[in-house]
């Protein structure tokens, strides 16, 4: 018996980890990642818990004590009717933290579905999808949202629909030039000389090798979605009353302004930011992780 | 044990250790090395790849990636000592005496930047500016010998051939005339005319410049056409050195012994039996080496082998000095086979042929203009019979096997038959058993290989569409399967990139194999690999064949591989079959002036000096072929305006022999009788 390559698979210990685990070893290394990571989480635990450790009910009016700047007894404050601007800022996060990122989830497959298929047939396929596609990317959002409320009414799940199909295309075209360079690689070939379906072909061989850069887009994608929602509420036309929305709040509260009571909008827009920020930061993390 | 120099040597290693920080621990990549490069010295260094080689070059250069460091020895250029220089001092050392090329000239040169002022830029910080830089920029260019060199100063790297690009990095590697050259894989990425060429280009220059090469290679024939002197690594130590000639004539060290049997030589072919391999791998980086580290490999290694370390005997004799870090160098030639050298293919009888391919055309439209890739192809292939496919890149090789797969459809009116049924022109359009008829392997298992899928999935699939097998069917025959290309139950689980190259490239035979394929594509399916795995593969490939009665087409450069397994050879040029024929005639002509060009170009280890028949000029443009005969703007036989007027046609010189050519087949034979008397 010829005693040929009897071998470890792994001949050096540099190649010993898989790729996820690699991934994850250096997202959990970098620091912009960690930090915003952290902000996220805050923010998703105030979402799921914040209830409990609200002092007061978010709701709860009290007119006697409205528009109170801040002291000891409400930190951030009251509202025009006396709601404690702190509770509310808390359990505020409980609604842009569903609709962002169900947005973002639907964005992600609709433009996945769609990259793929254009990034895969090429041709008239791609040419059709393309141009349909680059004409809805060029209506803003707000216009795409003002019809569909129209169309469909006001609620959250309006505002989930319209901003995952006015961002799936997005996803689409990044999914797309990354299914593109899979396409040439001989795996494809491979897989056309086995008589596979394009079903198969898409979605069996090609997407799991374009997961990287979808992880990427989708993690960036939601930041603008938190920023979307936000502002469709404070337009009115996404999350409605009584919820104490950071978005909804400052619309409602922003005319305060001007008569000095700086902190019934402050605080909510501060969050805001915060988790913008906090998200994106994250987002670099995952795109570096990928790209190291 | 080194006579005292007469000059300072132009580089000496003493005792350098090398390490790679890996995982927060120091890895030993080189061990103790010492080596002496003298004056105006061409110095080889050889070994598998993953040996240390390429670090080597790199810590000469002092250029380590920065996970890398010396950990100790010492290192002096033209006797001074590169490790006490930093800054400027090493900077103006770097610039002044060491010059590197490397195999991928694309990394030497700028993507974005015409060639001409990466050339002036050099001598623009040497301080020559303006005209005088470019007067010298020019003049460079004359050195490596590219023709319009005032044209090729306009132009953007990617607009020049891989060779032309690599003898742009040798212009720039050569503009500060160094003292010390190093070359690490200059010819890898090319073809053999044009490895030819740029060898012979450094040959030469060897002879104008004076300068001291380290010429690192895993091809030991070139090495062996170009050093004076070579050193074999193996884990980063030096194992056997000594003058070329001799250490691969009369091989010290089992492993250097054991490399040079992986290759076929001499002509060898599948029929007088199998090539000898290497079993085993490299140790890994950083690994413990207590006695030889060779022992793991070596069917001669005993007790003493696995817990003294072998100092470097010194062999030293009449033909040089030489050494070998084996306690038993004195039996190294008689190191057994691993391979068994039986299990030779008994040639077939013929039978009527599985494919026949008439009148193949491939036209693309490229800028508007029509590039005929593949023109006017017709061939038969037998069963259990291997065609072998050779030319230049861009001749079309890699073309005409997408055709007859179904990849790329065929310009109409041409015809493909399998088993004497006609093939749709598209792969959706053929039947599945004439799908799983066909296969492929590519020449990149990294490409071909889904990296996201297990080596158990990869093949399942495989089996489930090409066997219809699922369920414990399929389990079975995998076994089966992974035994005949001689993987185990542990390779399944892993993802390719947890393989090595060798593995990988059995991972994609065992898929092509799944179902039953009467004929299999092979692509060059081992340039990717070192030539021990190399001849594991091609045993293989000749076993699978004999067992399965299977017929493959065959596609590489090199030469002596597809001598080794081919039973027919078909020679293209442009798109063109020039030459036809049983394997033995074709090589031993007399054979078309293309094939005489091609097959002399190739560097051999068994003779130093040939004369080579050299192939001027770039490969023309398949947009625009040259009238006449395609072959006549860089043929050395040309005999008139006859060769620019008419296309030869493709007769048949001998039966079954044919050559696409206005010389007689009687007239050829005497030409190239003449010129094989005139070199004797
Ligand atoms: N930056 C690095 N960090 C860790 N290990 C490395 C690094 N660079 C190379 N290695 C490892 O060091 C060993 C020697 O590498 P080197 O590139 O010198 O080999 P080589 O002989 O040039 O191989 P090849 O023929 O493939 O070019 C290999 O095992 C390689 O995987
Ligand atoms: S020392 Fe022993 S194991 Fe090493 S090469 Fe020589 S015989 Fe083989
Ligand atoms: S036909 Fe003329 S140019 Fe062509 S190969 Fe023969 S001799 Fe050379
Ligand atoms: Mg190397």
């Amino acid at each position: 018996m010829s005693a040929l390559e009897t071998t470890s698979p792994a001949q050096d210990d540099t190649r010993r980890r898989g790729p996820l685990a690699e991934t994850l070893f250096s997202l959990m290394r970098s620091r912009t990642f960690l930090v915003g990571f952290a902000i996220v989480l805050f923010w998703v635990a105030c979402a799921l818990f914040g209830e409990h450790f609200a002092p007061y009910d978010p709701l709860a009016d009290d007119i006697i004590n409205a528009l109170a700047p801040p002291s000891s007894e409400h930190w951030f404050g009251t509202d025009q009717i006396g709601r404690d601007v702190f509770s509310r800022v808390i359990v505020g996060s409980r609604d842009i933290l569903t609709v962002a990122p169900l947005a973002t989830v639907l964005a992600t497959i609709a433009g996945t579905a769609l990259g793929l298929l254009t990034g895969y047939f090429r041709g008239l396929v791609d040419d059709v999808v393309s141009r349909i596609l680059e004409a809805f990317m060029a209506i803003p959002v707000v216009i795409v949202a003002l019809l569909a409320i129209v169309a469909l009414g006001t609620s959250k799940t309006t505002v989930i629909v319209v901003i995952g199909l006015s961002f799936a295309p997005i996803i689409a075209r990044t999914v797309r030039s990354a299914v593109m360079a899979e396409r040439e690689l001989d795996y494809v070939a491979a897989a056309q000389l086995r008589h596979e379906s394009a079903f198969h072909t898409m979605f069996v061989e090609i997407l799991p090798n374009v997961i990287p850069p979808i992880l990427v887009e989708t993690t960036v994608r939601l930041g603008y979605a938190i920023f979307a929602v936000a502002t469709l509420s404070f337009m009115g036309f996404g999350i409605q009353p009584p919820s104490p929305d950071w978005g909804l709040s400052i619309s409602s509260n922003y005319g305060m302004i001007g008569g000095g009571f700086w902190w019934t909008v402050l605080f909510d827009a501060l969050a805001i930011a915060s988790l913008v920020i906090g998200v994106n930061l994250a987002a670099d993390g995952v795109h570096g992780a990928f790209n190291d | 044990m080194t006579e005292p120099a007469k000059a300072k040597n132009a580089l000496e290693l003493d005792d350098l250790s090398v390490a790679y920080r890996v995982n927060g621990r120091n890895r030993a990549v080189l061990r103790n090395l010492s080596l002496t490069i003298g004056q105006g010295e061409a110095y080889g260094l050889v070994g598998e790849s993953g040996c240390g080689k390429s670090t080597v070059a790199l810590t000469v250069v002092r250029y380590l990636p920065r996970n890398g460091s010396i950990t100790g020895g010492a290192i002096s250029l033209d006797g001074q000592d590169v490790m006490k220089l930093d800054g400027e001092a090493l900077r103006r050392a770097r610039a002044e005496s060491v010059s590197m090329v490397y195999q991928d000239p694309g990394k030497a040169l700028n993507p974005s930047i015409r060639i001409g002022r990466q050339l002036t830029e050099i001598f623009e910080l040497a301080g020559i500016s303006g005209k005088g830089a470019e007067d010298r920029a020019i003049a460079m260019l004359n050195r490596v010998r590219i023709s319009d060199p005032a044209g090729v100063m306009q132009r953007y790297p990617h607009q020049l051939s891989g060779g032309m690009q690599q003898r742009v990095a040798i212009a720039m590697a050569l503009a500060n005339d160094p003292s010390m050259l190093i070359l690490d894989e200059p010819t890898t990425g090319l073809d053999a005319t044009v490895e030819a060429e740029v060898l012979d280009l450094i040959a030469q220059l060897r002879r104008e410049l004076s300068a001291s090469i380290l010429f690192i290679s895993h091809n030991l024939a070139v090495v062996s056409n170009m050093c004076d002197r070579v050193g074999v690594l193996y884990a980063g130590m030096l194992v056997e050195e000594g003058p070329t000639d001799v250490v691969f004539n009369d091989p010290r060290h089992p492993y250097t012994v054991a490399l040079l049997r992986c290759l076929p030589r001499g002509g060898q072919r599948k029929d007088q039996g199998r090539l000898d391999t290497i079993p085993g791998f490299l140790p890994g980086i950083g690994a413990a080496i207590k006695g030889c580290a060779f022992a793991d490999r070596c069917a001669l290694a005993d007790e003493r082998c696995r817990t003294e370390l072998p100092p470097l005997y010194d062999l030293s004799d009449q033909r040089g000095t030489r050494q070998s870090r084996c306690h038993y160098h004195d039996k190294a030639q008689a190191l057994p086979r691993t391979t068994p050298s039986d299990g030779a293919s008994a040639p077939k009888p013929a039978t009527a042929p599985v494919l026949r391919v008439a009148g193949l055309n491939k036209t693309y439209a490229s800028h508007g203009h029509a590039l005929r890739a593949v023109k006017d192809v017709s061939l038969d292939l037998r069963p259990g019979e291997t065609l072998g496919l050779v030319g230049e890149s861009g001749s079309g090789k890699t073309t005409f096997a997408r055709l007859l797969l179904g990849l790329v459809p065929p310009d109409d009116g041409g015809t493909i038959e399998l088993e004497g049924k006609a093939l749709a022109p598209k792969l959706a359009n053929r039947g599945d058993d004439q799908v799983k008829a066909m296969q492929i392997v590519f020449q990149n298992p990294d490409s071909a290989l889904n990296r996201s899928h297990s080596i158990r999935h990869i093949l399942g699939r495989a089996l489930k569409r090409l066997a219809g097998l699922s369920g414990k069917a399929q389990e079975a025959r995998l076994e089966d399967l992974i035994r005949s290309v001689r993987l185990t139950d542990r390779h399944l689980a892993v993802k390719p990139r947890q393989l090595s190259g060798g593995l990988k490239q059995r991972v994609a035979i065992a898929r092509a194999f799944a179902g039953d394929p009467r004929i299999v594509v092979c692509d060059e399916p081992t340039s990717a690999l070192d030539v021990s795995v190399q001849a594991a593969i091609l045993n293989l490939l000749a076993d699978l064949q004999a067992k399965q009665d299977v017929s493959y087409i065959f596609i590489s450069h090199d030469l002596g591989v597809v001598r080794y397994l081919s039973d027919n050879i078909a020679v293209l040029y442009l798109g063109r079959i020039m030459e036809l024929g049983p394997s033995e005639e074709v090589f031993s002509g007399p054979h078309h002036p293309y094939t005489e060009a091609l097959l002399s170009a190739v560097p051999k280890l068994d003779q130093t000096e040939t004369a080579r028949i050299r192939l001027d000029g770039e490969i023309p443009s398949a947009t625009n072929p040259p009238p006449g005969c395609v072959f006549q703007t860089r043929c050395p036989r040309k005999i008139g305006p006859i060769c620019e007027q008419q296309e030869p046609p493709l007769a048949e010189a001998q039966p079954g022999h044919s050559i696409r050519c206005h010389i007689p087949y009687s007239e050829l034979a005497q030409l190239q009788k003449a010129a094989v008397t005139e070199l004797a």
